[in-house]
């Protein structure tokens, strides 16, 4: 099969790739971006291990298929940390062990952003409903959801 | 290791929670785990499985695969080595290896391994499995465990039993256990009340997020590098080295970062296709699991099927106490009965007590450890009767435990007398927690478990060098599944007396230490610590010899603090201490390069308890049941970084949520698996759970340097009896079967009418 060439963008930079028609954005920016920070953690969009934004929506880069990628932006793990100061989330996190593998860290941290752009004061029950299509296996998400809570109110006050 | 070696107290950096060496890689993508590795030329694998439960395989035809230009290699079992022989019973663990990693002569059970393929690219891998034409004789299959002992149930393998089964049982059952001591026929005579009771647990899966992944090279040399998510790499070279033919040293492991394990990656599955691939290809092979292929084909834990019977006199004493169990652990020996068996009954004082275990085999991926793998099903049936008789004697269930409860001195329930344990000090702090007072509403119920597990040492290398500005390095050969390299840069900063920060922590490689048992048996912490911790003392002494000879005074008059080499008292001499960081400077002109090692199998790792409490509601139109409340108290002996401590008894609790309340394998009539996607096996998400609460409890374990006590498999056991025993108290009926999904609920609230 011929492979169709997409250009788009991705944590701000033009980018540009060939790809099958069958392949996910997820294998794009894997495979071909070496943007390996999205993680496959199950290929059907069940554990948001991939999370990316499309156009600044939170979507499963493992749902998306390559193409349809063409003249959208794309924002990744790897595009939160402003140069080589961490986003609040990025730093609580490490300061709380809200990790303890971290292979599902990139995902829920893309999730967690994208939530706190749109609502900067959510409760407890909001941020679980939230990153309840993120799967984390190793913490029971404890420390995850402190972890939110705590950097929503830093940011809130920081404002 | 002598008494007089143990620090408890005073630690300027055990017990602080510094941020994880490793976390910025974490934050921000940079990480690189399983299938984040990929090298020039590689091609991709992928693996055909058995759609059936059980079938002679009559022909595999590869040709056509072969014929495609994309292909560079198919292997079936032929491309093995043909050395690995079958021996019977549990000696042929790397037959039963290559026989799980690729199907032999018939496959035996749903997603079995049958041939794979090496492509230019995933997509031409998966397109050519579909070429490959198998020829299957479907046998008749068994996935339940009660079923696979009955006479007419089919043979999985003939001549798999061992010695200790004895004659009479069918060839499913391949091992049996039987411990205890005293008479229990007088135990129960004594009692004033005898509960006997039947109890089921599913088989359940890891589920850590993480896939399987590898990339793999062997060349025509005989020499291979192969990088892999694995809780133990010389496990991997050693396995992957027999199953090929090559000579272990020949095979260089790196383990990646890893995405979870909890025991499901101490083993192989895929590694040793992927080199077999490499090599016939000639090229790097990257092999990645996809999600379904984890559930059909890597290790879920063991079903279970129970038999208790406890005794108890009117004021909470414990008369005796027996237990039959039954582990499914797929189409292989290797189910936990002994564990299981040996679990069931140690958190008590027992003078009768007699358990019975049975490893038995179905039509089902082969068993793979599971956290504390047997503790937590056990747990779940004898804390359920002991709760039903607390019930129905009207007795108060911590006193009742914290009456029978095993102390320093008590003789186990498996054999050995308990030294110093710290169950008592958790049914204390359970006591004494609000948790335990707060009311409850309508609908809600509170139960309590203790749970018990061994925990491991293992084989264990560790190497410590310093460098010239005074900074160390350590090298460990334990992956880092939960922060564990903080916790080793915290013991190795407490003995150097250099902070926290001057100290890299590395996953070595297989060609770059000795010998290291898999990251499993809660024994990172415990093992490669102490290794860590005496790998520091000798780079110490060497320091204090340096001292010595600057001084010119005897190395024992010599010691070491705060990071300095000082006089050991007024008679050795006047000098100002010496820093770290001083002897180092100049090492080079003094004698050498200053490291330390510690190599041995530590014995110590010494026993672990807890005490969870839990509070669930259950709503009675639905069956559903939401776990509001949850409180874990378990002793860490010392908690090195009690935030990562915290960690894992969160995480166990969790794990042991979805065992008791979700998760289960279903199998249909025709031995599928029915549900290998996270949709349909459903592990809890953020919403499903409460805050989880955290107790750590501290008993000095004196089988390590500072007290520690492996924490991350503990965790897990209590959590079904307590949660079945909250469930069981809000339904108002006793509940048997996990998972205590809304169906089974329902259906126990129908029967109790
Ligand atoms: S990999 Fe996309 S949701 Fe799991
Ligand atoms: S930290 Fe391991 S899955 Fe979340």
């Amino acid at each position: 099969m011929s492979k169709i060439h997409v250009s788009t963008t991705v944590n701000g930079d033009a980018v540009e790739y060939l790809c099958d028609p069958r392949e996910t954005l997820l294998d794009c920016l894997r495979d071909k971006l070496s943007l390996t920070g999205a993680k496959e953690g199950c290929g059907t969009g069940d554990c948001g291990a991939c999370s990316v934004t499309l156009d600044g929506r939170l979507v499963c880069s493992c749902l998306v298929l390559g193409v349809e990628a063409e003249g959208k932006e794309i924002g990744t793990v790897e595009g939160i940390a402003e140069g080589d100061v961490l986003h609040p989330l990025q730093q609580k996190f490490i300061d709380y062990a809200a990790l303890q593998c971290g292979i599902c860290t990139p995902g829920i941290l893309v999730a967690a952003k994208a939530l706190l752009e749109q609502n900067p004061d959510p409760t407890e029950e909001e941020v679980r409903f939230w990153l309840a299509g993120n799967l984390c296996r190793c913490t029971g998400y404890d420390k995850i959801i402190r972890a939110v809570m705590d950097t929503a109110k830093d940011m809130r006050e920081a404002v | 290791m002598a008494l007089d070696d143990l620090k408890t107290k005073d630690f300027a950096f055990v017990g602080t929670r510094p941020n994880r060496p490793d976390g910025l890689d974490k934050v921000t993508g940079r990480a690189k785990f399983g299938a984040d590795a990929y090298a020039p030329g590689m091609l991709h694998g992928a693996i055909l499985r058995s759609p059936h439960a059980h079938a002679r395989i009559l022909r595999i035809d590869t040709s056509k695969a072969e014929a495609l230009k994309d292909v560079k290699a198919v292997v079936t079992r032929a491309d093995f080595s043909d050395k690995v022989e079958f021996a019977p019973g549990l000696e042929g663990e790397f037959w039963n290896v290559l026989e799980n990693v690729m199907a032999g002569d018939k496959a035996l059970y749903d997603g079995h391994a049958v041939a794979a393929v090496a492509a230019t690219s995933a997509l031409a891998a998966r397109d050519a499995l579909k070429l490959i034409e198998v020829e299957y004789e479907i046998l008749p299959h068994v996935t339940d465990v009660d079923k696979a002992m009955l006479a007419d149930a089919p043979v999985i393998r003939e001549g798999a039993a061992d010695y200790s089964v004895p004659a009479g049982m069918h060839p499913n059952v391949v091992r049996m256990h039987e411990s205890g001591h005293g008479d229990v026929a007088a135990g129960f005579a004594e009692a004033d009340l005898v509960i006997e009771d039947h109890f089921t647990t599913e088989a359940t899966h890891q589920g850590y997020i993480e896939p399987h992944a590898c990339l793999a090279t062997l060349g025509m040399d005989g020499k291979g590098e192969l990088w892999c998510c694995t809780q133990g790499h010389w496990i991997v070279q050693k396995t992957c080295a027999a199953l090929l033919g090559i000579e272990t040293a020949n095979l260089r492991v790196t383990a990646s970062e890893i995405g979870g394990g909890f025991g499901g990656k101490t083993t192989v599955f895929i590694e040793p296709v992927a080199l077999a691939l490499s090599r016939k290809a000639n090229k790097p092979v990257k092999l990645v699991m996809s999600r379904s292929e984890v559930f059909r084909a890597t290790g879920p834990t063991a079903s279970a099927s129970m038999d208790i019977k406890i005794g108890m006199k009117k004021d909470g004493t414990l008369t005796a106490a027996e237990g039959i169990f039954r582990l499914q652990g797929g189409a292989f020996p290797g189910g936990p009965a002994e564990f299981t068996a040996m679990c069931a009954f140690a958190p008590y004082s027992l003078s009768n007590v007699r358990q019975v275990g049975y490893d038995v085999m179905t039509n089902r991926p082969k068993q793979a450890a599971y956290r504390a793998p047997g503790s937590p099903m056990a747990a779940f049936a004898v804390e359920s009767v002991i709760d039903e008789l607390c019930n129905q004697l009207g007795l108060d269930p911590i006193e009742v435990r914290l009456k029978n409860a095993s102390r320093e001195g008590t003789k186990a329930s498996y054999g050995p007398r308990f030294q110093q344990i710290g169950l008592v000090q958790t049914l204390e702090a359970a006591k004494a927690h609000p948790h335990l007072s707060a009311p409850l509403k309508p609908g809600q119920g509170r139960g309590i478990s203790c749970g018990f597990w061994f925990n491991h040492g293992g084989e264990t290398s560790v190497s410590l060098a310093l460098s010239e500005d005074g900074s160390a390095q350590v090298m460990v050969g334990t992956p880092d599944i939960g922060g564990s390299r903080a916790s080793m840069a915290l013991m190795a900063a407490e003995v150097l007396g250099i902070p926290y920060e001057n100290i890299r922590v590395t996953i070595a490689d297989t060609a770059t230490l000795g010998y290291n048992d898999v990251s499993h048996g809660s024994r990172v912490t415990y093992a490669s610590g102490l290794a860590t911790i005496k790998a520091a003392r000798h780079a110490v002494e060497k320091l204090c010899e340096r001292a010595a000879k600057k001084w010119g005074i005897p190395v024992d008059a010599v010691k070491w603090e705060n990071g300095c080499a000082v006089p050991s008292g007024p008679n050795a001499g006047d000098f100002d201490p010496l820093p770290l960081a001083d002897i180092t400077a100049n090492m080079g002109q003094t004698g050498g390069p200053i490291s330390g090692h510690f190599e041995a199998t530590p014995e110590g790792a010494g026993v672990s308890f807890a005490t969870h409490i839990v509070d669930a509601e259950v709503d009675p139109e639905t069956g559903k049941t939401r776990v509001v409340r949850y409180t874990v108290i378990q002793d860490a002996g010392k908690a090195i970084h009690p935030t990562y401590v915290e960690g894992q008894y969160q995480g166990g609790a969790a794990q042991g949520i979805g065992w008791a309340l979700n998760e289960e394998y279903i199998y249909g009539e025709d031995g599928r698996l029915q549900n290998s996607v996270f949709l349909d096996y459903r592990i809890p998400v953020a919403s499903d759970l409460p805050m989880i609460d955290t107790v750590i409890v501290e008993v000095p374990n004196p089988g390590h340097p500072f007290g520690v006590r492996g924490v991350g498999e503990t965790s897990i056991c209590p959590p079904l009896a307590a949660i079945a025993n909250a469930v069981s108290a809000a339904a108002g009926v006793r509940m048997r079967n996990l998972p205590m999904s809304p169906p089974r609920i329902l259906s126990a609230l129908k029967a109790d009418g």
